[in-house]
């Protein structure tokens, strides 16, 4: 009996390892430094990972249908470009500014998910080739030139990034509602298992009759939804942007994929253990920062927590510590 | 049999009958639309383009062998940001400026040596742990980067010597520093995977590694051989850049990966492992090089290049595909 009860708490372990450091990592910090889980230091930290949050949001889907997606960070260069630029022009104003934004950004996604759903093409190198893209056309769309609002005192366009709806930060309720639906469409919907389905075992999802094509298309076309929120989000905040407001968010974004668990080859992850993964990078940056450490030691925290969480989650499924590669 | 033949030759002449075309397109388009007054094709600016590629050709050739192995490295530009910061930094250490000219020999090494060991340590990740190299090399791009700002903060590191300025910019019937190392590099890579027992393995482990293994190969030892060779390029091209310049900035070589990534599979070598050659990517870099430069000439934002290499990766990629069906079913990370 005790050795099941041990088995049984090791594996829980194993499953959610990650939750388990992050609730330790949580506790040590605020013993040491209160302010760490003041409510205002909270909301700040959920606040400025919303944006890195809600991209996180799609590329799970995209990650667990066995893909990539290196063109996030690219694309959320565009949407904050063109939405700020449509902005500004009188023919459309913010109300038509952001519909037009999201479908602009969304036909980019759609450019994904037909080479690599119904062509299937390597995703690696199409949303490389993207990325590379998508960056020239914001280029050219732009001129090489930041966007600005003019007036910014005149335009309601603020609100998402900067207001609060019940002392809330309205970019923090829109990544938990955004959170909330995504979650629920993977876990409990047809579709939702049809991802799954496609990412695990590809070959076994074509001969049930799972249309392939579709569902990878169709995780590619949430990854660019969530990107358009994140750059209206991003946009709204600072009033402007510069052509390379996202460049490098890719990797981070996929480093936060991953350390939630999400294996690159397809077929596993979760919502919920995303936002833990991000929230960790998050709350990672805002301790050290508290710690009195300049920003980019969290980079090599990340690093060497990310190869921990990956190292650990392997050695347990194959039940060696070290690899068999001769 | 002879569909084979038909099928290399069309792969491997691709890139430069790519290159060929753009040298044509880019000299008619800049007469045509005399948007232009000098030649395309003229000698000084085909040797200034090698030199102007040296940097991403050089980190691209080790990320072919990486490739071609199976693996691949996201970590590179760091490492040439890194190498390029301690070659710099250690030449204003005391003893070093005692030394005078001579202590520059000693600064190129430590930044090889620098390049080396993170290359060793990717390595021996990925062997030890098993973790895919891409996640490794993922989460090594941004420690990496993290240990580059952690050297000098978030300032510009610089050093400048007039000796190493003047041997980066020394040339030999016309080509200078950069583009001979370049050259160097490429040479003497083909080398190694087309005349040696480590290239010929490299090629078994990253056409099929149970195969490589039953067949008595060691996976490991190469794949760390090959992540130190990548880091050593990656600093051998910062020593070749940074000589000249002087100045390394925190955020150096980001994208580098990107670029040489691009390149490398412009040239043909596959994302799976098993094919690709060093001189196929010569020509991804030349052509991507060439691109830019062809842009420029005939009067076209320089915005767009990057939109027109996208467009070509994929496209590459599609034709790959096409002339290779079977191809399709391994494309897999």
């Amino acid at each position: 009996m005790a050795d099941t009860a041990v088995k049984s708490i090791g594996g829980v372990l194993a499953r959610q390892g990650i939750l388990v450091a992050f609730i330790l990592f949580m506790v040590g910090f605020a013993l040491w430094n209160p302010r760490f889980i003041d409510i205002d230091n909270v909301f700040g930290v959920v606040r400025s990972s919303a944006i890195l949050g809600i991209m996180a949001l799609g590329v799970t889907f995209v990650v667990i249908g066995g893909n990539l997606d290196l063109s996030v960070g690219s694309m959320l260069s565009f949407s904050a470009i063109v939405v700020l630029d449509l902005h500004e022009n009188p023919a459309f104003g913010p109300a038509l500014a952001i519909p037009a934004m999201f479908a602009m950004t969304l036909t980019l996604g759609a450019i994904n998910g037909f080479l690599i759903g119904y062509l299937r093409l390597n995703s690696l190198i199409v949303t490389l080739g993207m990325l590379s893209a998508i960056h020239g056309l914001t280029l050219t769309y732009s001129g090489g030139q930041n966007m600005d609002i003019a007036n910014q005192n005149e335009t309601w366009f603020g609100v998402f990034g900067r207001g609060t709806a019940l002392g809330i930060p309205i970019p923090v309720l829109i990544f938990v509602a955004l959170a909330a639906v995504l979650g629920i469409l993977l876990a409990k919907t047809p579709f939702g298992r049809k991802v799954y389905a496609v990412g695990g075992n590809p070959t076994a999802a074509t001969f049930s009759g799972i249309p392939r094509a579709r569902v990878v298309f169709m995780t590619y076309m949430i990854s660019a939804f969530c990107v358009a929120t994140a750059g209206l989000i991003q946009a709204s905040r600072t009033m402007g942007a510069q052509n390379t407001v996202g460049q490098g968010l890719e990797l981070e974004v996929l480093a936060a994929v991953i350390l939630g668990g999400a294996s690159l080859l397809g077929g596993s992850g979760t919502i919920f253990k995303t936002v833990i993964g991000v929230l960790i990078l998050g709350f990672i940056q805002n301790g050290l920062l508290l710690a009195g450490l300049e920003f980019y030691v969290q980079f090599v925290v990340t690093w060497i927590i990310i190869i921990l969480a990956v190292w650990l989650d392997i050695a347990t499924k194959r039940g060696k510590l070290w690899s068999p590669i001769a | 049999m002879q569909n084979d033949t038909v099928k290399k030759l069309v792969r491997n002449g691709a890139i430069w009958a790519f290159i060929l075309f753009q040298l044509v397109f880019f000299e008619v388009a800049g007469r045509w639309w005399s948007l232009s007054d000098g030649a395309f094709m003229d000698m000084d600016s085909m040797l200034l383009l090698l030199k102007q590629s040296a940097p991403i050709g050089i980190i691209a050739v080790g990320m072919t062998v990486v490739m071609i192995n199976g693996n691949i490295d996201l970590s590179v530009g760091a490492t040439y940001a890194l190498a390029g910061i301690v070659m710099l930094d250690s030449m204003n250490w005391p003893f070093m400026q005692a030394m005078g000219d001579s202590a520059i020999p000693l600064a190129w090494l430590f930044a090889l040596f620098t390049g080396c060991l993170l290359g060793l340590i990717n390595g021996v990740i990925v062997w030890k742990t098993g973790v895919d190299a891409f996640i490794v090399t993922l989460g090594a791009m941004l420690g990496y980067r993290g240990l580059v700002f952690m050297y000098n903060g978030e300032q510009p590191t610089y050093h400048l010597n007039w000796t190493m300025v003047d041997f980066a910019e020394a040339s030999i019937l016309g080509l200078q520093t950069p583009a001979i190392v370049f050259l160097a590099v490429v040479l003497i890579v083909w080398l190694v995977m087309t005349r040696t027992i480590h290239g010929r393995n490299a090629y078994a482990i990253g056409d099929n590694r149970e195969a490589a293994v039953n067949a008595g190969i060691r996976v490991g030892p190469h794949f760390v051989l090959n992540f130190v060779l990548i880091g050593f390029l990656a600093a051998l091209s910062a020593v070749a850049f940074y000589s000249g310049s002087g100045s390394v900035n925190p955020n150096d070589g980001m994208l580098f990966e990107l670029w040489a990534i691009t390149a490398v599979v412009l040239g043909g070598t596959k994302l799976t492992g098993g094919r690709g050659s060093i001189i196929g990517t010569l020509g991804g870099v030349i052509a991507i090089q060439l691109l830019r430069r062809g842009l420029n000439h005939i009067g076209a934002q320089t915005e767009t290049v990057n939109l027109v290499i996208g467009t070509i990766l994929i496209a590459v990629l599609f034709l790959d595909r096409q002339l290779n069906r079977k191809g399709a079913e391994e494309l897999k990370v």
